[in-house]
């Protein structure tokens, strides 16, 4: 008999991969190559010449460009070093990445991505080419609207901010149609809502009036009322908010905004709490957008490449940005005879791979399928909810008592004002222990904020984890804060200096500019 | 330090200012908090202590408590009497302005920040560690651990930048009537850390600069030919008369049209006349701490130029950041004037960009 | 026997027990009691009426593949498309970099533990301002019609100025996206073109600008494959106003064209699709904008801009945001535009092309092209009937080719090659009515000797 091996301690004890990589350029090795192109056949050597040569000299390069040179596998391996210090939802418990819907991308639909099929497909490729991606794209759309109740929807949009962009783009247009745009230029919107309703507004030129919420942190019926007037375009909001209320007056917000002639449009990046369980439409709105890589499981990619759908009511169908999408019983085409439409958010009609894996992602689940993602998504969010608030230091500010939907927004201000550890130093510590930390957007109207949604896809032992790290970290904050103030320790760097990052003397964007700034030898 | 700072707090008392109270409190047997809270903030710095040359002034306005750290500090001035008066405090700073330091760090709330205030103005860089109990003023780090840090990072680096920060504090006498009133005192220069000064996220100093002068250029636009403008203090009005190209008293009321500058700090009297049969248009920022827009007690915007004014001609100007330092609680008004106040109390608008306002509660 | 309710792989907490214990946890009996904040009338009643699903994954394959099969690629037909989207090889290695988990499900976590990629879109940023020639490169944003529209109102931000002169050679798409983005406040003008050579001309240009103009925009090389040869010219004429010169530039030309920089732009933007990304039917376009490392300039980013810096271990790197709070304000312009998720895994992917592709690579590939194109262009005006309007300019990369003389329409030609297996140029003559019957060809270094010579004597049989 053995003795079995002891229990692992909680939280783990993580380690992030650690290479001290170089900076690529460092690893260049003169005379390597990464890949090699076709050469040039003789038939047209002989006939063509030197092309580049006949350039007018102050249009032809004068030296090569100074990129590293490596082989293969150096490049490879390089970047694989670097994947390995990245997490992803592959690898942790990302729920602490509120308003991002960390949710798992299923592998089969990256897959399915990957065909020759939906990648060596040409855009302007002619229709009878493309009926499979058309069909896919219609299908979409049909779900969607389905899902929220709208009419049409635009696939088009880039991302998130694109579609809010895409949805005031339209409401510009009908306004402009009914000839009251110049009296129609304010936009309001509230404080929790994402950010980027008030920014898209602005670029499109509206005046954007901000609701601070009432005093359980609903948004602010009374403000509404003191806000809306005849130069009122549109409310933009998003429901449930950043904090994870649900606005239980939000039809009569809509109606408000109507009986001044302004529309309502629905920013539904939080919709993953509520798939099958309230729709925008039915609670009077005009407009909606989703993200598809946030409630649709298209992977977030560092970054993007996401996909947003802007979803709109007849009435503003007609300016819906062109082509869009059409069947005609037989064939699947691209409408481009709209002569209201906005015209061209992107080149061509949309981040295609990302509607092809949003389509599967909801082809695999079906309507109850969604409704069990919503009812899991909010079960776990209010069952993190009863065990975060059980942590020394932290609070949920405003509805208290009332149920959360798909995230919170919690504050560490008791852990700051007791001990001096602030909420962006435990984000720092969580770091350790293999996982993120998201505090808020600006503005940051709770103070010391943290933001966590657990999505649907995370185990409870997964949410148990989390919970335990965030417990072990306050205690520390309590009895030993210079851990946290020195965090990360088992991350893949040490703290980082930010003093150059806002001096314009010493800031580097790229490695040019840091070789010039600090009067280094190329390597 | 003020030894005697966070002594009314735990006996029920509202702020030790004023000998009698301190009496009181102590013939209770409070112990000043100010000695915990200062050892909590020069802790942090004990491991550079090699590094810099601490002063403070002798036994129990600092040379104890830095003593029992470890540290050998230079002695400042000497202490009138066996129970230190806000004249001591006052005394202490400017003899430290005039020895040169980099930087004052200070214990206790509003009033100490006052006198320091008094001392040295915005002359040189000043933090306060958080040890009294009116702490209303945007000059305290948010816990005594993180001024130390502040004044670490200060001292190695000393490219810190600095922002002006509002010393504000409650009208004493108004208080215990139970009447609320802040006023604002005047503004020291605090080192800038993001969100280690004040809960709240602060801009950066250059970030301010630019978002104070957006606030101004709304203003401007719709300013009106021919009508007089009542700026009160702030360094938010201080940018609208700054964009015009005109002077600005930072804690005075001051008048201009949009093209001249017709009064500085003014007295309530002055405002009187000059708004009499005239179009105005007053322009407020809420004050740091309680939100006042319009106190009791001294004030040069009395309830008559307001209710003259109108709603209509009442701006009110700030930087999100600082309704956010309100914690969700609302604007206030307490004129004196009932009347008055009912004019402004409800959601009012609030000028926070170019092109961009909020509608805020204002209550009474 | 009753339905078992399923338990779904992707929500692990639909199994039922453990659903039981967190219900018990949370203190409510259903789930329904935690929607209790929507009002009753709000709440959907029934079921989506959505296509049954799809539970097994084997189903699921075959149901998306069986779609994917009613698609022809540019793998089954030869193509000569382009105009704003470009078939070039992907390497491999390219795809299996942005396939990796890590890099594929991360989003917006810390320069710490997510180190990597912070440190794979710095080198991007720093690759591509050796092929440009800049100082200062943008994390990705959504595509290069973004870019431009950006390009143009940072501009006016920086001049404080509210129009903007655009070459008439722009892409109607283009055209159309900054219509729109630049509404209300900035006005933009057409400049005229050269009729031989499609180049901008000088003299329309010189009239036009005024204290007015904040900048001039042209595309190098066009939007019709043509070279803009004047930059150096456009440059100085708008400078001596006043004017930025804004240039959209394509990156993979930048082996063997020079960077615009060097010929006075001041902004530089454009697409980097070309660099490592599949066409995905128009889903793999990036965005970059670059300046040089004037502090002006950087505050006018509305995009996020990774820097380098040190940590408190010797020799180690750190990253984060430069001047994350862009501070300068102009009257017109307060917003920066807005930053949210844009296309940040193709910056890393064009970062592996560079690095793959070394200097040697960016040279050849710019040279190969030249003289594919060229040999295109040569053989396919050689057939009767076929005109090259703007022969007078150098191409990369593609050409336009009128047909009118044929008597035939594009969209006629086009469906004939099609039934020979062959993606004609795109038709131009609803975009450029000036054109007449014209269509736009694309060859790029994956255009073989036999595949060109297969399109011309193609054209020729489709003509009998």
């Amino acid at each position: 008999m053995i003795a079995p091996i002891a229990k692992k301690p909680v939280p783990r004890r993580f380690h992030q991969a650690s290479w001290d990589e170089p900076v690529i350029f460092e690893l260049s090795q003169p005379g390597q190559r990464g890949v090699l192109i076709p050469e040039v056949e003789n038939g047209i050597q002989e006939t063509v010449g030197d092309v580049t040569s006949r350039l007018p000299a102050h249009m032809r390069r004068t030296s090569p460009p100074r990129l590293p040179e490596m082989s293969q596998l150096h490049v490879l391996r390089h970047y694989a070093r670097l994947s390995q210090e990245n997490l992803g939802v592959d690898l942790n418990i990302d729920v602490g990445q509120g308003t991002c819907t960390m949710k798992y991308s299923p592998k089969v639909n990256d897959q399915l991505a990957r065909s020759a099929k939906m990648t060596e497909l040409h855009p302007l490729q002619d229709g009878s080419t493309v009926q499979g991606m058309l069909e896919i794209m219609y299908r979409l759309e049909q779900m969607l609207k389905e899902i929220s109740g709208m009419d049409r929807f635009t696939l088009q949009p880039g991302a998130g901010s694109a579609a809010i962009y895409t949805n005031v783009a339209m409401i510009r247009a009908y306004h402009e149609s009914r000839a009251e745009s110049r009296q129609r230029d304010e936009v309001i919107t509230t404080i929790f809502s994402h950010p980027s309703n008030a920014a898209c507004a602005k670029v499109a030129g509206y005046k954007i009036i901000t609701l601070y919420p009432d005093a359980d942190g609903y948004p602010d019926i009374a403000a509404l009322k003191a806000a809306v007037s005849e130069r009122t375009a549109a409310l933009l909001i998003t429901n449930p908010e950043d904090t994870g209320i649900f606005n239980p007056r939000i039809e009569e917000f809509v109606e408000i905004v109507h009986s001044v002639g302004g529309l309502c449009s629905y920013d539904q990046a939080n919709a993953n709490g509520i798939l099958g369980i309230t729709r925008a439409r039915d609670a009077g709105f005009d407009l909606c957008h989703f993200n598809l890589h946030k409630t649709f499981s298209t992977p977030h990619g560092c970054g993007g490449p996401g996909a947003g759908a802007s979803g709109v009511t007849d009435a503003l169908a007609p300016f819906l940005p062109k082509p869009t999408v059409e069947f005609d019983g037989v064939k699947y085409y691209l409408d481009y005879d709209r002569p209201q439409s906005i015209g061209k958010i992107r080149p061509f009609y949309g981040v295609a791979q990302n509607i092809l894996k949003a389509y599967a992602w909801i082809m695999s689940l079906g309507a109850d399928g969604l409704r069990a993602v919503a009812e899991t998504a909010v079960l776990n969010n209010n069952y993190l909810m009863q065990k975060v608030l059980q942590v020394r230091g932290v609070s949920a500010p405003y509805a208290p008592g009332k149920r959360r939907i798909e995230q919170v927004r919690y504050s560490w201000e008791q852990l700051a004002n007791d001990t001096g550890v602030h909420s962006e130093e435990i984000g720092f510590r969580v770091v350790d222990f293999g996982t993120h930390y998201w505090t808020s957007h600006h503005p940051y109207v709770v103070p010391e904020p943290m933001t966590l949604e657990p999505t649907e896809s995370y185990s409870k032992a997964d949410l148990d984890e989390y919970v335990t790290i965030l417990a072990h970290i306050a205690e520390e904050a309590y009895s030993d804060p210079e851990i946290i103030h020195n965090a990360p320790h088992n991350s893949t760097v040490h703290k980082i200096d930010p003093d150059s990052f806002d001096d314009p003397d010493k800031w580097a964007v790229t490695w040019r500019a840091y070789l010039r700034k600090t009067k280094k030898e190329r390597g | 330090m003020n030894p005697l700072a966070g002594i009314g707090g735990r006996v029920g008392l509202k702020g030790s200012d004023g000998q009698e109270i301190q009496e009181q409190a102590l013939a209770l047997g409070a112990v000043p908090q100010a000695n915990l809270r200062t050892a909590q903030a020069l802790e942090t710095l004990v491991p550079f202590q090699q590094d810099f040359e601490l002063l403070t002034p002798p036994g129990e306005m600092g040379e104890t408590v830095s003593r029992q750290l470890g540290f050998r500090p230079r002695l400042v001035s000497t202490i009138s009497s066996a129970r230190t008066t806000a004249d001591d405090t006052i005394r202490a700073a400017e003899f430290m302005q005039a020895s040169g330091v980099d930087m004052i760090l200070f214990a206790g709330g509003d009033g100490t920040a006052r006198d320091i205030y008094k001392a040295v103005g915005i002359n040189l860089p000043v933090l306060g560690i958080p040890a009294g109990v009116k702490i209303h003023s945007a000059v305290f780090a948010t816990h005594p651990r993180c001024a130390g840090q502040i004044a670490a990072d200060y001292l190695h680096a000393k490219r810190l930048r600095l922002r002006e920060a509002e010393v504000v504090d409650l009208d004493e006498d108004m208080y215990r009537k139970g009447y609320v009133s802040t006023r604002l005192f005047g503004y020291l220069k605090v080192p800038y850390r993001p969100h280690l000064v004040q809960n709240q996220k602060v801009p950066s100093p250059v970030a301010e600069i630019a978002r104070l002068d957006a606030i101004a250029a709304d203003i401007i636009e719709n300013m009106q030919s021919g009508w007089l403008y009542i700026l009160g203090p702030g360094t938010t009005t201080r940018a609208i008369a700054a964009r015009l190209g005109l002077p600005k008293t930072l804690i005075g009321v001051d008048v201009m049209t949009s093209q001249e500058s017709v009064a500085l700090d003014v007295s309530e009297l002055r405002l009187l006349e000059l708004v009499k049969d005239h179009s105005f248009k007053i322009i407020v920022t809420p004050i740091g701490g309680q939100g006042f827009l319009f106190g009791r007690g001294n004030q040069p915007i009395s309830p008559q130029v307001v209710r003259q004014a109108g709603r209509e001609n009442i701006i009110v100007v700030s930087l999100n950041e600082k309704l956010n330092t309100l914690g969700g609680n609302p604007m206030l008004v307490d004129t004196g004037d009932p009347e008055v106040d009912a004019l402004l109390v409800g959601h009012y608008p609030v000028i926070t960009g170019y092109h961009e306002s909020v509608i805020y509660r204002v209550v009474d | 026997m009753t339905a078992k309710k399923p338990v779904y792989p992707y929500i692990p907490n639909s199994a039922p027990d453990v659903k039981e214990e967190m219900l018990r946890t949370v203190g409510a009996k259903s789930i329904d009691e935690l929607y209790a904040d929507i009002p009753a009338n709000l709440r959907f009643k029934g079921k989506l009426n959505l296509p049954d699903p799809l539970l097994s994954e084997s189903e699921l394959v075959r149901h998306i593949e069986g779609l994917l099969a009613k698609n022809s690629s540019t793998r089954d037909y030869l193509s000569f498309l382009g105009a704003g989207c470009w078939q070039h090889h992907v390497p491999a290695v390219c795809d299996e970099i942005n396939s990796r988990g890590e890099f594929l499900t991360a989003y917006a976590g810390e320069p710490y533990e997510d180190h990597g990629r912070f440190q794979a879109l710095f080198e991007y940023q720093s690759m591509m301002g050796e092929l440009l020639n800049m100082d200062v490169v943008n994390v990705p944003n959504y595509d290069g019609f973004q870019a431009g529209g950006t390009a143009l109102r940072m501009a006016c931000r920086l001049t404080g100025r509210q129009k903007v002169l655009v070459v008439s050679m722009i892409g109607s798409d283009l055209l159309s996206k900054l219509r729109d983005f630049l509404k209300p406040d900035i006005a933009m003008e057409m400049l005229p073109y050269q009729p031989d050579t499609g180049l901008v001309d000088l003299l329309a240009l010189e009239t036009r600008l005024s204290d007015e103009i904040a900048a001039v925009y042209f595309e190098n090389p066009s939007y019709l494959g043509f070279i803009e040869t004047q930059g150096d010219q456009i440059a100085a004429l708008a400078h001596a106003r006043g004017a930025l010169c804004v240039v959209s530039v394509d990156p993979i030309s930048l082996g063997v064209l020079n960077p615009p920089v060097d010929y006075g732009a001041d902004i530089v933007c454009g697409d980097i699709q070309p660099l490592g990304i599949h066409m995905l039917y128009g889903g793999g376009h990036g965005g970059f904008i670059a300046t040089r490392d004037d502090e002006r300039f950087v505050m006018q980013f509305p995009s996020r801009l990774f820097g380098i810096a040190p940590t408190v271990v010797e020799g180690e790197y750190g990253f984060g945001d430069v001047a994350y709070e862009r501070t300068s304000f102009a009257l017109r312009e307060e917003g920066k535009e807005w930053v949210g998720t844009a296309a940040a895994l193709w910056g890393i992917t064009a970062g592996v092309y560079l690095a793959l592709m070394g200097p040697e690579g960016m040279v050849e590939i710019g040279e190969r092209i030249m003289q594919r194109t060229r040999y295109a262009m040569m053989k396919v005006a050689a057939i009767p009937g076929f005109h090259l309007p703007f022969e007078g300019s150098h191409h990369f990369n593609e050409f336009v080719v009128n047909f009118d003389a044929t008597g035939r329409k594009v969209a006629d030609i086009n469906r004939s090659l099609l039934k020979k297996g062959i993606f004609g140029g795109k038709d131009l003559s609803l975009e450029f009515p000036q054109l007449g019957q014209s269509a736009l060809f694309c060859i790029t270094e994956i255009h073989s000797q036999v595949d060109i010579d297969c399109l011309v004597s193609t054209l020729q049989e489709v003509l009998e």
